[in-house]
């Protein structure tokens, strides 16, 4: 599992944020695309791709987009 | 019968069934909180009987254990959060074949082996989101608007037997659900704003509905769409 290739997952969910705002140290949760439906899509897109379900909690719980890559590494 | 009688809305009707002297068969797939539904039933001669509504053959084996019925209520149901981009058919068919298929079988089981009596009434629990739904809810808003259609045609088809077809939509109700997974504080709180009441609907608060459709008191209601919902229509 690679981080680029997870950052470039991630930041496929979103409509209106340029991509270039996505790395390891984003917060996403302050991004203003952030919503729960934002949310919703990146458990299922870490469910597709890596076949990690992941709680509402794991999303709330991490910070960065580092933080949740780590969250999903640790459940594969 | 109440199907789905482990938790919530289902727990509450089989409950309160109970209190106003219905011998109750309650039913689910997890046998140890059935069994804690059972034991709150006030009153004697109720029954329980496992069964999953995804397997066909515990939906034919119901039929045949449960003897005639005065009211069912099919309440059994499955919710599944996901982006209408992400979801796939085995979401569809996970939540379907609960909440519609296994609602449409258990339905026609009953019927073909003469198991509602003559008078008898069906309650199905639907739900607003079959009205306004949500972002994240379109398998199940679409499954309980399914639901609606189905119970209308029910109605219509059992109406020379008379037995009667009726529906609940609840808002928003305090069970397990409300603990879903990208279900924040902060959109409980926006969403509890929608709600000319000021708050979300108590299990038994549902169950009061579904007995009147259960009772005489509604004997020449059919057809019909009870929404209890504080109010969350109106908005």
């Amino acid at each position: 599992m690679e981080l680029t290739k997870f950052i470039e997952n991630f930041a496929g969910e979103f409509d209106h944020t340029d991509a270039s705002v996505f790395t390891a140290d984003t917060v996403y949760h302050n991004l203003d695309e952030w919503s729960s439906l934002i949310a919703m899509c990146i458990a299922s897109m870490v469910e597709d791709e890596y076949d990690v379900v992941l709680k509402g909690d794991d999303i709330r719980n991490a910070r960065t987009i580092g933080d949740l890559f780590n969250t999903v590494k640790a459940k594969m | 019968m109440v199907t789905g009688a482990s938790s919530g809305i289902g727990r509450a009707t089989a409950i309160e069934c109970a209190k106003m002297g219905a011998k109750v068969i309650v039913t689910d797939r997890t046998e140890e909180r059935l069994n804690e539904t059972l034991h709150q039933l006030e009153g004697n001669g109720h029954q329980m009987i496992i069964a999953d509504l995804n397997i066909p053959e515990d939906i034919n084996a119901l039929v045949e254990k449960c003897p005639a019925l005065n009211g069912l209520v099919n309440n059994a149901g499955i919710v599944k959060g996901k982006p209408v981009g992400h979801l796939k058919l085995e979401d569809l068919q996970d939540v379907y074949q609960i909440n519609v298929f296994g609602v449409a079988l258990l339905t026609k089981g009953l019927l073909r082996k003469k198991k509602m009596a003559k008078g008898s009434s069906i309650v199905f629990t639907s739900s607003i989101s079959s009205y306004i739904t949500a972002a994240g809810l379109s398998i199940y808003a679409s499954s309980k608007a399914a639901i609606n259609a189905y119970m209308r045609t029910c109605a219509i088809e059992l109406g020379t037997k008379e037995i009667r077809c009726n529906s609940v939509l609840p808002g928003m109700v305090e069970t397990a659900f409300i603990n879903s997974v990208f279900y924040t504080a902060d959109d409980k709180q926006k969403d509890l704003n929608l709600y000319p009441l000021g708050r979300y609907g108590k299990p038994a608060e549902i169950a009061y509905g579904i007995i009147y459709l259960l009772s005489d008191a509604s004997a020449w209601v059919t057809g019909t769409e009870l929404v209890i919902d504080g109010g969350r229509m109106l908005k």
